[in-house]
């Protein structure tokens, strides 16, 4: 043999799946939500979507050359990832330099002092999110919408559902009341103004889902479990009293339930590796969330609930295995 | 009965079965063979000939070294040059027979007409010791001794005889091709095997992406009548011809950690191991031959093949008669994509489990570079002993034998589904074989030690008495 050929032990070929790869198909999973809520707000919201994904980005790159100083992780476009979903977490209506906050504790705080992708304990997007909630608490939360390309059917200007519903119940009225004047039904499957944009439509996150699905991307367990979780509780409640505690479509379509259960909970990273794990995992977000929505004192809890499992996961990994071939 | 297939794992690679259409030929012979004494599993054979000797095709020349070896027959007549060690396939020095090819004499007592001999003789011993004789060997891969197989050890039973006709390894089509031209002695040598078992049932497990082996085997079952025979039909599915797998899909039943197929009644034989019982006992024909495919990506098809070759062929040699190296290929394999083994010496020679030559381009086999892992759980999904094996690699990085035996990290059969689906492209397998080694060898420490402590108590007793 005059040529030198390789030597090494196999496999010899490969599935050609990649870091990038994976992904890119979340980015293609996430396009339909992003879509209407461009549509349904216009520029401010492109803007918070570019400014949120060139701040994660540029920070890892950054940080990883200067500070770190190892090959720049850009590439895989985890960062792409990020940026994205900490932009459909915000008001379109937020000034760029908080966006840039919330990327900096996403990637310089949550992301990259723990290692960088693979090692984060907590979901980078969301704590940016929750970093940015407790700390410009006016500004978070002010869901004027603004103008869109396309006219927007039934705002509610200046809250979400799921706040205004909470202001309405301290107020002393029931939901059947705030139903009756805000005119919650079936189309906010598809169009739930007054949200961010990845709380806009469920309609557009379940088909992104979808496709991760058939891509193989991520299994279906952790949002069952979730949102079946979440469906159960509501439903229990609501069958109680239905005055003051909401009903499971009201639940699972409002407020980041979708956005949480199929793109949050779902991230490789902080979440467990076993079946098993994912399901226990996923039945605590459900019961967290819930019980912030229905309890506590602020109207929604999807972030916190992901955020408090995340720290589970080391031990939901210790503890539950897969079932291993010829071992009972 | 619908298609079935093992109930965790496993991946889908492209099947690649570029040459099943490759009617086979047989291999023109060259001048000089060298005849490895370690072609089995087990202790290397002995040679029983000298430099100078001649030999006939079919003769014996070399023996048993152990209770686990096999005969080596020559498969070739000439002369007896050297018995010298020379490199096989990995590079290790091991024993060959060299033999100078002088014409093709064989063997008298070799039935070498094609008339296909149903009669199944009667005595179970006579049948086993033919294939002994014969030096009859698993060729699924493991060449382990076929008559040792099939004679369970006391209190074990077999429930069923499974012949795996699964080929799940992309690229390679030598079993393919065996079950559609020679279906009707792949069947005989099933019935031979059921009745040394004892008449249990045997299932053939065809995967479905060979409709026409598929379709021949079963005319072949048909014609033949012989009872308690069927092909079942597979999900196409890798690595379901790996025995733990097959028992898995076939019989639905599990082979418990460190134990034997047949403590769950299984016995698994490969169609080519079936062909050369056949072979052995209704033809007096020892195993000096077998067939293998030479293919790869981007090849056209004139030059790939299937080939009869006889056993001790310089691999060089089989290359040169199928047109040379492709300038394409950057890595030369010795079986399949999956589990196959990297050529690095080409002057090695042909053995009885040899299956194909693979020519792979440098995109399909190169590499990528290890990236971090992002816990996406894929390696576990794909693991078809249902193992971690991110969490193997941690525990084996971190030295902690106690923790790789504890997630059974001597399970693992090296299928390689999880560096094949790892996105990281870490390279898994390589650090898990490596634990796997360190972990047997603890393993059989403390077997070694135990069995001595046992022996020095009993000698203990007995010199108190």
């Amino acid at each position: 043999m005059d040529k030198k050929y390789i030597v090494s032990p196999n496999p010899h070929i490969h599935a050609n799946v990649s870091t990038t790869s994976i992904m890119r198909d979340v980015i293609i999973a996430l396009c339909p939500a992003i879509v209407v809520s461009v549509l349904a707000y216009g520029w401010s919201e492109l803007l918070v979507l570019a400014v949120s994904v060139l701040s994660c980005v540029l920070l890892e790159w950054a940080v990883t050359k200067w500070m770190m100083k190892r090959p720049s992780t850009v590439g895989d476009l985890s960062a792409v990832v990020t940026g994205l979903l900490l932009a459909m977490n915000l008001p379109s209506a937020i000034s760029p330099w908080i966006v840039f906050v919330g990327a900096f504790v996403a990637i310089c705080v949550a992301k990259l002092p723990f290692g960088g992708i693979g090692q984060n304990v907590f979901n980078p997007a969301i704590t940016g999110r929750v970093f940015l909630l407790v700390s410009f608490p006016a500004q978070m939360t002010n869901w004027n919408p603004t103008p869109g390309f396309i006219p927007l059917p039934d705002a509610i200007s200046g809250a979400t559902p799921l706040s205004a519903l909470k202001e309405a119940l301290k107020s002393g009225s029931t939901i059947p009341q705030f139903m009756e004047t805000n005119g919650y039904d079936l189309a906010s499957f598809l169009w739930d103004a007054g949200a961010s944009a990845g709380e806009i439509s469920a309609g557009a996150l379940l088909l992104g889902f979808v496709y991760l699905l058939i891509r193989r991307v991520v299994k279906p367990w952790i949002p069952i479990a979730v949102l079946g979780t979440m469906a159960i509780i509501s439903a229990i409640f609501s069958g109680i009293n239905p005055e003051v505690y909401t009903g499971v479509q009201f639940n699972l379509l409002t407020g980041g339930a979708m956005l949480g259960a199929l793109f949050m909970a779902t991230d490789y990273v902080t979440s467990p590796m076993s079946t098993l794990g994912g399901v226990i995992y996923g039945i605590g977000i459900g019961v967290i969330a819930m019980m912030i929505r229905y309890f506590g004192s602020y109207p929604e809890g999807m972030s916190f609930a992901i955020l408090l499992m995340n720290c589970t996961v080391p031990l939901l990994n210790m503890w539950f295995h897969q079932k291993k071939y010829g071992r009972a | 009965m619908g298609k079935v297939t093992f109930s965790m794992g496993g991946v889908h690679p492209h099947d690649s079965k570029f040459a099943h259409g490759c009617a086979i030929e047989e291999l023109p012979l060259p001048q000089t063979v060298y005849v490895s004494m370690a072609q089995h599993l087990g202790a290397p054979a002995k040679p029983l000939v000298a430099p100078g000797d001649k030999v006939l095709v079919g003769q014996v020349i070399a023996e048993p070294g152990g209770f686990i070896s096999a005969f080596v027959h020559s498969p070739v007549s000439g002369t007896v040059k050297a018995i010298a060690p020379r490199q096989d396939l990995a590079g290790n020095f091991m024993m060959h027979v060299e033999i100078a090819v002088e014409g093709d004499e064989w063997d008298p007592a070799i039935d070498r007409s094609q008339d296909l001999v149903t009669a199944i003789p009667d005595d179970k011993a006579a049948i086993l010791d033919k294939i002994k004789a014969a030096g009859v060997v698993g060729l699924g891969g493991a060449t382990f001794p076929t008559h040792v197989k099939l004679s369970p050890p006391p209190g074990k039973v077999a429930e069923c005889l499974i012949l795996n006709g699964t080929e799940c390894e992309p690229f390679l089509t030598s079993d393919h091709r065996i079950m559609v031209e020679r279906p009707k002695e792949i069947v005989v040598g099933a019935a031979i095997m059921q009745k040394v078992l004892g008449g249990c049932p045997c299932v053939i497990g065809i995967e479905e992406n060979k409709p026409d082996a598929i379709a021949s085997m079963s005319a072949a079952v048909a014609e033949l009548g012989y009872p308690n025979i069927r092909v079942q039909v597979l999900k196409k599915r890798y690595p379901q011809g790996g025995e733990k797998q097959l028992i898995d899909a076939v019989m639905h039943r599990q082979v418990k950690s460190g134990g034997l197929p047949i403590d769950v009644g299984a016995v698994v034989q490969n169609v080519a191991t079936s062909l050369a019982v056949y072979e052995a006992v209704q033809k007096n024909m020892p195993l000096i031959s077998n067939v293998l495919t030479i293919t790869g990506d981007n090849i056209p098809v004139e030059r790939q093949h299937n080939y009869h070759y006889r056993i001790g062929i310089p691999l060089s040699y089989i290359v040169e008669q199928a047109g040379g190296i492709p300038d394409t290929a950057a890595k030369l394999i010795s079986g399949g994509p999956m589990m196959g083994k990297a050529i690095s010496n080409l002057d090695a020679t042909t053995v009885k489990g040899s299956s194909s030559v693979l020519y792979l381009s440098e995109a399909a086999t190169r590499r990528q570079l290890e990236t971090a892992c992002i816990r996406c759980g894929k390696c576990a999904d794909a693991c078809p002993m249902g193992l971690e094996p991110f969490l193997l690699k941690r525990l084996y990085k971190a030295g902690d034998l106690d923790g790789l035996e504890q997630n059974a990290a001597q399970d693992c059969i090296e299928c390689g589904c999880c560096l094949y689906s790892c996105p990281a492209h870490i390279p898994l397998l390589d650090h898990i074989r490596q634990a796997k080694g360190q972990v047997m060898g603890v393993i059989r420490a403390r077997a070694a030690a135990a069995k001595a402590a046992a022996e020095a108590a009993k000698a203990a007793a007995e010199a108190k008495k």
